[in-house]
């Protein structure tokens, strides 16, 4: 399953930040986002994840396939570190969160509620989410924030092994994963101010 | 969809999950009803069943800002919007886990407010029907209200004013049946106006609010 | 020459500015000579005496009022469907027209029932559906005012017009069945057949056609002011980006 961007361009709030983008992503292949901030990387995953059209160009090959992981978690303080992994699994139609525990040194945290984890623990528990969806895109948004160097390799590993089952991932992110993938620097593909349209649209 | 209605009720029943403040404010509420009026009962007994309808409505007002805004603000909704479930089966599966930890607990706690407000023995199995037709078209209702205003930061406010007259036409039959039975008249007419408009805001709504919660998720 | 093109924002503020000085003055003179007209060459009401001619304002308002939901109803939809802005921001420019006609037509309904209905206000099925109205005109025109990025605004708002459409009639519809079941037989509504005589129904004409282009100039007028506002943020916004 091959996931194909082209030609795209993205808008934040109604002002396009990015555009002209086009890459591919096969199967086993990682591709690293970079770019300061503010230039658009998350508009981008979102966009290439499905929560917001794209303003221009096409995403092939995203939907149903991928599992996105953006920077707030999506786990309920009150529920186990269990339940939130076993909600998670059975939204996407799964069951079985062992291996996700173990690949990211979760057991022996399993029955704590979430709300009591560290905000490494938490992350760690968000990032094993990915794990559970049995989806093979992945799409992260910085997923290294408030991780260690151990839990930072954990992630890695945990990403190398989904790549060798043949899944694929579309990380940004600043540090060296020690990956073997790509790098895309979305610099520059920062948009140019809009044309003047004389027809409806952008009111210049 | 299961495992997503199960963890909305566990959600609502662990520490924190605010199970019981809509019951709770629908008991004040009513309490505070003879103290403002006067306690003569055949003042209580004429006003009860519009009382606990309008009671029962604005408990359920109350418990709707939290129902959508928590798994906006934990991101709980992003990843929600990119799993196999439709949006549309999500806020259908919010609402009901809303009517069944707000509206149903109403439903049943109704009777005994009915007591305190000298409801006549009559109005009791209609105030309990209707209340049973209506509660679901306010939960579904009030899941479009809190879908509009799911990424603003003080929606609760906002959400009222929005949902309130929207819950017009549900409150004017549903209080009509309870009204209509305490005082030993016919219900017909109104109970199935009340049920179309549940039947209809339950088949229809939740397009509206999965539409506006798209928006808003981009 | 499709009529797309005046979505065109340029084009429509182009369009709006011919034609507004003749619906300034149209309106004018309609609504001046159908007063004066109303006020002082028609006949008392052999029931009401001169408190009857007050319908030269409230009957216009309320038309008004209703119309101004449809036209925002109608250009919500060509929002949604065919996602011109001009539209998405006529529908806004009129809310707060709208709102202030139903005002009008409540304020003048209770001037007018306190002599003849011996209160300024009774819950009757019409004044009650016009409460009703200003509820929903509120939620809407809040509702654009809470959200800042105009084209999430612009969506958000024209499904909640569409979905309060519904509702408002079926509000309507509760209203009329909740107060036959109140007092039997609405004794204080109007019987408009009854009322609205020959000698007082020609200025009421020339009065409501003077409304309607107030209406018209005021909803360009206040479109023209939103596209100039969005034309602002766009200058800003393209500013940013070069910076």
């Amino acid at each position: 399953m091959t996931l194909t961007v082209t030609d795209l361009s993205v808008a934040r709030g109604g002002i396009p930040v990015l555009e002209g983008l086009s890459f591919s992503l096969a199967s086993g292949k990682a591709l690293i986002l970079r770019g300061p901030n503010g230039i658009g990387k998350t508009t981008l995953l979102r966009t290439v994840a499905g929560l917001q059209p794209p303003l221009r160009g096409q995403v092939e090959g995203a939907e149903d396939q991928i599992a996105y992981a953006a920077h707030s978690d999506g786990l309920k303080p009150t529920l186990t570190v269990a339940e939130n992994l076993t909600f998670w699994a059975s939204v996407f139609g799964r069951n079985g969160i062992e291996q996700a525990l173990d690949g990211f040194d979760l057991q022996t945290l399993r029955d704590r509620q979430a709300g009591a984890l560290s905000a490494g623990q938490k992350r760690r528990l968000g990032l094993s989410r990915m794990l559970v969806t049995g989806r093979p895109v992945w799409i992260m948004d910085e997923p290294t924030v408030s991780l260690d160097t151990a839990s930072v390799a954990m992630f890695a590993n945990a990403v190398r092994a989904h790549l060798g089952q043949g899944g694929s991932a579309l990380i940004a992110t600043h540090i060296d994963l020690g990956l073997e993938a790509e790098v895309l620097d979305v610099g520059p593909y920062k948009a140019k101010p809009p044309e003047i349209d004389d027809f409806d649209g952008d009111f210049l | 969809m299961i495992a997503l209605l199960l963890r909305d009720l566990k959600l609502a029943l662990r520490a924190g999950g605010g199970f019981g403040l809509g019951l709770a404010f629908f008991l004040i509420v009513t309490v505070m009803v003879p103290f403002s009026v006067g306690p003569q009962s055949e003042l209580l007994a004429r006003i009860a069943p519009g009382v606990l309808w309008l009671g029962a409505l604005l408990a359920c007002l109350l418990s709707l800002d939290r129902l959508l805004a928590l798994d906006w603000e934990d991101g709980s909704l992003d990843l929600l919007a990119t799993a196999p479930l439709p949006l549309e089966s999500t806020v259908t599966i919010k609402a009901l886990a809303h009517w069944i930890t707000t509206g149903l607990p109403l439903v049943m706690a109704a009777p005994v407010l009915g007591v305190l407000l000298n409801l006549p023995a009559a109005g009791f199995q209609w105030l309990v029907i209707s209340l049973l037709l209506g509660t679901p078209a306010l939960s579904v209702i009030g899941t479009f209200g809190a879908a509009l205003t799911v990424g603003l930061k003080r929606g609760g406010l906002l959400m009222s004013l929005l949902v309130m007259p929207l819950y017009v036409p549900t409150l004017i039959f549903g209080s009509e049946v309870a009204r209509r039975g305490a005082e030993g008249m016919a219900v017909q007419t109104p109970l199935l106006l009340l049920a179309g408009i549940s039947a209809a805001s339950i088949a229809l709504l939740p397009f509206a609010s999965a539409a506006v919660l798209r928006v808003n998720l981009r | 020459m499709s009529i797309w093109e005046y979505a065109n924002p340029k084009k429509f503020l182009a369009t709006t500015e011919k034609v507004m000085p003749a619906l300034w003055a149209g309106s004018a003179v309609l609504i001046t000579v159908g007063l004066v007209w109303g006020f002082f060459f028609t006949p008392d009401d052999y029931r009401q005496g001169s408190t009857v001619k007050i319908i030269f304002l409230h009957v216009p308002s309320a038309l008004m009022a209703i119309n101004a939901w449809f036209m925002m109803l109608v250009t919500s939809l060509v929002w949604v469907i065919r996602r011109h802005h001009v539209s998405a921001l006529a529908a806004r420019a009129a809310a707060p027209v709208g709102v202030v006609m139903t005002v009008i037509a409540l304020i003048t309904g209770a001037i007018w029932g306190q002599p003849m209905w011996g209160t300024w206000w009774a819950w009757d099925p019409r004044l009650t559906s016009f409460l009703v109205l200003f509820l929903f005109y509120l939620g809407y025109i809040a509702l654009w005012e809470a959200i800042d990025n105009p084209d999430t605004a612009a969506d958000l708002t024209s499904i909640l017009c569409l979905v309060g459409s519904v509702f408002a009639v079926l509000s309507r519809y509760a209203v009329n069945f909740w107060n036959q079941g109140l007092h039997q037989g609405a004794s204080l509504s109007l019987d408009k057949k009854e009322n609205v005589a020959d000698a007082f129904s020609n200025p009421l004409y020339v009065c409501m056609a003077g409304f309607v282009l107030l209406f018209i100039a005021l909803v360009f007028y206040r479109t023209g002011t939103e596209i100039r506002a969005r034309r602002i943020k766009a200058l800003m916004a393209r500013e940013r980006l070069e910076a």
